[in-house]
This record gives structure tokens, sequence and C-alpha cells, in this order.
């Protein structure tokens, strides 16, 4: 019963996207670990993480996806949501390096001792238990939310304008966490991690595993996605995206629903951030930087908006020429090239990549259809 | 505070708003009983919307009552709290979720629990299939059950948000301009829905078409200026000197 409803939940994309996901959590173990290191097909480590951080910006932009594309809230402050998830892991590893930093404080973190701080600040309680920073990774970036969408959904903020205040929220977040007296590193951020869980952060067995973490986070986050937007209340979200009013006219608390959605998007992004931050080894204020909360954006509308699979596969593909470019002689070009690639998918393919692909295979379907029925009508 | 203070279903007493010093509301009083169905005319101007905006919660009044079921004071209340209370609403320009399919959109409007959670959880139910076949047959879209709002035609389109205002199944239904833009065939059919419609419920209709108004044969209110001019049979109103002043000028 339970197994019907999961598959007519998922269309004949879902279905692709969880078997390629499936596929990638049996192979790449054994193309990394069984494959030997000369082999062509060996799949190392570095390119392990650097898969592990893609898929960890795929989460964010279906994060993004759930909102902007099916609740029009065009949130431009995302980044701020994957970096507060970041921190709250960071927080974690830092406490897990405890004497073995420069100064071997077994308490406080190397750089509340360069700042003469004596004690542990009331927020870094607690850090150094994994469930408890794993409850603050969804927490802090839900309550954040969850108390900014209060007061702009219920004043009924839309548009633009709250894509501007988004905006706002993001860089103010980032003149926040830059000061050093804020206890959370200041401009440096949180790095030099030691380990997670007991293992070495830096080991080719953690990346590993990490990388599958992320999958697999990815695959969840997917189903519970689709599982919204193919209820009732993914109904109701879209015609909220719609036609607002109509929707208020008909006895919805709109700014409930988008509430709803809006903090489950965030919870969401900071999963992706608590991810991303072991796979890289640092989280400093640069994340909240507004140019990040907007890039999701150009990798959602490349990929399709409202889709869910291409927001994903619009993270990988963008960030996968991000790394292709700003590595080779081309690199002073890369934010040309990202900016022409936004609007020049806004103009020619404004359904993204994953629309026009199926836009593309309904026209050869139908074209086939045509001249299947041209070849069996016999000529008059 | 359950006390009645009158018995009229819909209750407007005194309703005066203005817009940067237009009075597009001018100390309006108007009732409706349970079960009528009223035509609601006037010129360009003469505060019909603007009227409907404040007894559905899109627009506080500055000063004057306004009471449903002769105890809720509806200048306290917001859109969706007034919608639950069993006020439906059609728009001029036909809005209707034009991503949805046409169940869907009946679907949406049906109804029921309208809170995030139940919403997740919905289940599809044998009940709420066969309100919906009910109402499919009764504004002739059976046939295009799966077809995507946007594909309708405007006559249909007109008829899908009646369907609509028809599964929220409220007390009163408050219909704006619903033969605008359609065929004469089109009009004629809608103004017998309508007449179906007031059977059980009380309705409000504002419009232009005088042929149609006609059709529908109830109690017309004119107004004018934000305020009531005239009010009475069409024959009786359209005899009245100062409507014909209004609608052919001085």
């Amino acid at each position: 019963m339970l197994t019907n409803r999961f598959l007519a939940m998922l269309d004949a994309r879902g279905r692709i996207f969880l078997g390629v996901i499936l596929a990638a959590i049996v192979l790449v173990p054994i193309l990394n670990l069984v494959v030997p290191t000369g082999s062509s097909l060996h799949v190392p480590t570095w390119l392990v993480s650097l898969m592990g951080k893609y898929l960890c910006y795929a989460i964010l932009a279906l994060a993004l996806d759930l909102v902007w594309g099916y609740a029009g809230i065009l949130s431009l402050g995302h980044g701020a949501f994957f970096a507060l998830g970041g921190y709250a892991m960071g927080m974690y590893l830092m406490r897990q390096i405890g004497a073995r930093g420069v100064y071997a404080n077994p308490i406080l973190p190397d750089f509340m001792v360069f700042l003469n701080w004596k004690e542990l600040p009331w927020f870094w309680h607690g850090f150094d238990m994994f469930p408890f920073a794993m409850l603050m990774v969804l927490l802090a970036p839900g309550l954040l939310a969850f108390v900014f969408g209060w007061f702009a959904f219920r004043s009924r903020v839309t548009g633009v304008y709250l894509s501007i205040i988004t905006q706002a929220l993001t860089y103010a977040m980032l003149l926040a966490f830059f000061r050093n007296d804020m206890g959370f590193g200041g401009n440096n951020g949180l790095t030099d991690f030691k380990d997670i869980l007991g293992y070495p952060v830096q080991s080719d067995m953690t990346r590993l595993v990490l990388f599958l973490l992320t999958l697999l986070a990815l695959a969840l986050c997917y189903i519970l996605a689709r599982a919204i937007v193919t209820s009732k209340a993914g109904k109701v979200l879209v015609a909220v995206r719609d036609a607002e009013s109509r929707t208020r006219f008909l006895g919805f608390r709109v700014e409930h629903y988008k509430l709803f959605v809006f903090t489950l998007s965030a919870m969401m992004a900071g999963l992706a951030g608590a991810l991303y931050v072991p796979q890289v080894g640092i989280i400093n204020p640069s994340e909240f930087q507004p140019g990040n909360s907007i890039e999701v954006v150009i990798w959602v509308a490349v990929g399709g908006r409202g889709t869910l699979v291409g927001a994903a596969i619009g993270a990988i593909l963008v960030n996968l020429a991000k790394t292709t470019f700003t590595t080779g002689a081309l690199a002073p070009y890369w934010l040309f090239a990202l900016g022409a690639l936004f609007v020049l998918t806004t103009l020619y393919m404004p359904k993204g990549v994953i629309g026009t692909f199926a836009e593309w295979r309904e026209k050869r379907r139908e074209k086939a259809v045509l001249a299947a029925n041209a070849s069996t009508t016999p000529a008059e | 505070m359950e006390l009645k203070v009158t018995d009229y279903l819909l209750y407007l007493d005194g309703v005066s708003v203005a817009f940067d010093g237009f009075k597009a509301i001018n100390s309006l009083s108007l009732t409706i009983e349970p079960g009528e169905m009223r035509a609601i005319i006037g010129p360009n101007g003469a505060g019909k919307t603007t009227m409907m905006d404040i007894i559905t919660g899109k627009t506080r009044p500055d000063t004057g009552d306004v009471l449903f079921d002769g105890t809720v004071d509806l200048t306290q209340l917001d859109e969706a709290a007034i919608a639950n209370l069993g006020i439906g609403r059609k728009f001029q320009k036909p809005t209707v979720f034009e991503m949805h399919t046409v169940e869907d959109n009946l679907r949406l409007a049906l109804k029921g629990d309208r809170r995030v959670f139940s919403t997740l959880f919905w289940r599809d139910s044998t009940p709420e299939r066969e309100k919906i076949d009910r109402i499919l047959d009764t504004i002739r879209l059976g046939h295009l059950r799966e077809a995507s709002a946007a594909n309708l035609s405007h006559g249909q389109k007109q008829w899908l948000e009646i369907g609509m205002l028809l599964a929220q199944d409220p007390k009163l239904l408050l219909v704006d301009e619903p033969v605008a833009g359609m065929t004469d065939a089109e009009t004629e059919a809608t103004a017998h829905l309508l007449k179906e419609i007031a059977k059980d419920h009380s309705v409000i209709v504002v419009e232009h078409d005088m042929a149609f108004v006609r059709e529908l044969d109830c109690k017309v209110t004119v107004l004018h200026e934000g305020s009531v001019l005239a009010e009475g049979a069409l024959d009786h109103v359209s005899a009245d000197q100062r409507v014909i002043e209004v609608y052919l000028g001085r």
C-alpha cells in the first residue's frame, strides 16, 4: 500500500533520477576502492569530494525550487540558510578538535584563545554532542526562516520586494558573521577540522562516506519535496503562485502555506550546508555573500524551474562548468559566462534544460505518431 | 456573543470608504435576506466592486457596519476567514488556476479543511469525487475534467469559476459580471444556472447587461456614486427618473 503510493508519487523523471542516485551509491565506492589507481575507470578521492560538493549544491537548488518553482517565492537569500547549517556543523567539528588545536585548549577553539576569551560563549554549549549539532543544523535555519517568513508573509510582502529583503537578510548575516565579537571566528570562519564522529575528516574513507550520505540526503530531500508537491497542499502552493488573492478568497491561509514551505526549504538548505562543510573543510562568512544566493537561482533556472529534478541537474551542470572554466585560461571570464548563461536561458530556454528536453521529446513523439498514421493510411 | 442583531443574511449599514479623498462608497446601506437573489446594477464607478471588496474583506470600510448572518462583524476578518464563513466570490475577470486541471480547480475549491497539514495528508475519497462529478454535470464541463484550465474558452472559464463557487458551497455567493464576454446562448445558459443556484443559496449578482438582469427576474438595487439610488423590481427601477438620468446622463 505504502509502496504503491510511493510509486504513484514519482513520475518517470523521478524514477530515473532516483535510479541514477542508487547506481552512484553502488558504483562510486567500487570505482573508488576496488578499481586499482592506475585504471582509467578509477575514481580518485578528490573527484569524490568534488562531486560531493556539487551534490550539496544540488540539495540547495532543490530547496530553492520548492519555494520558487512551486510557491512563487523568489528567495535571493537561500545561501544564508545553507551557511547557517554549515556553521552548525562547523561548530561541532571545532569542538571535536579539543586539545589538538594550536593553543591546545581542551575547550576553547583556537580563535577564542587568540581573542583572549576565557570561557565558551553560551551558544557554543552542546555543540560537542553530535545529535545536538544535527538538531541545530535544521533548527537554526528553520527558526530564522520561520521568524523572517512570519513577518514577511503576514504583511503580504511579495514579488520583487520579498526578493530584495531576502538579499538584505543574507547581507546582514554576512556583516554579522564577519565580526569577531559574534563568536563564530570572524573573517576566517571555522576550519582546521580534525575528525567527525571519531573518524578523520581528511581520510579517503570518511570522504567517500560523506559523499554517499550526501547522495542519500539528496534522494530523501527529493522524495520529501515530491511528496509535498504532489499532495493537495502542493496544488494549493501552485495556486498561490499563480493567483494568490484568488486562493485567499477560497479560504486558504496563504501565509501559512508559504511559511510552511519556506521553513521546510530553509531546513533542507541547512542540511545541504552541513554536508558541505566537512567535505570542503571550511566555513566562513563569504558563504553569506548575496552573490552566492543569486547563483542558486541561476542553477534552478538553467535546470528548469518547478521540476525538482531540473534544479538538481542545473546545480551540477553549472558547477561542473564553473570548475572547468575557473581552472583554465578562461578563468577571468567565468562571471561573464555565468551572466550570459542566465540571460540566454531566460530568453531561449525559459523552461530550462529539463523542460526543453521534455518539449523536444513530446514533439518527436507527435511527429512519429503523425508519420505512422501517414504510412498506415492507404493512398486514395 | 451569539445575539442576533438582525435576521438578514447580509446587513450593511452606513458603510463608507474613501480612497485618497474619493468616496468610493458613501454611507451605503443594503440588506440581503436568506435565500434571496439580488441584482446590483449601476454605471461605472458606482462602487459595485468596492462593495464586494468590503464584504469579502479585501477592503476595510472607514465607517459603518457589515454583519453576516446577523452575528458576525465582517469588518474585523480577513479574506480567508470570511471565505470560510460561507461567502464565495466570483471575479469580474475569470480567475481560475490555469496550471491545474478543471477537476483540481474544483477540488481546491471544495468545502473542507483548509489547514496546511490536513491538505498535506489529504487522500482522495469517493464522496468527494461524487461531489465533483455533480458539479461538473451542473456546469457542463464533464468532458473537460482532465483538461488544463488554461485551455478553456472564456465562457468555460466563467463557468468553471461558478463551479468553484458551488464547490465551496457558501451561504452567500457574490458574482461579479458573470456574462461579460459571453455569447447570447452562453448568457442565457448562465442565467439558468444562477437561478438554479439561487434555489438553495443567497446570491448577489453585479451586472451591466440589462437583458441578463431581466432574465434573472429578481429584486434590483441601483448603485450610484457609492450609495443606493433605487431598489425594487427591474421595471420599477428602470422607470425611475433618477435612474434614467444616471444611466443616460443629464
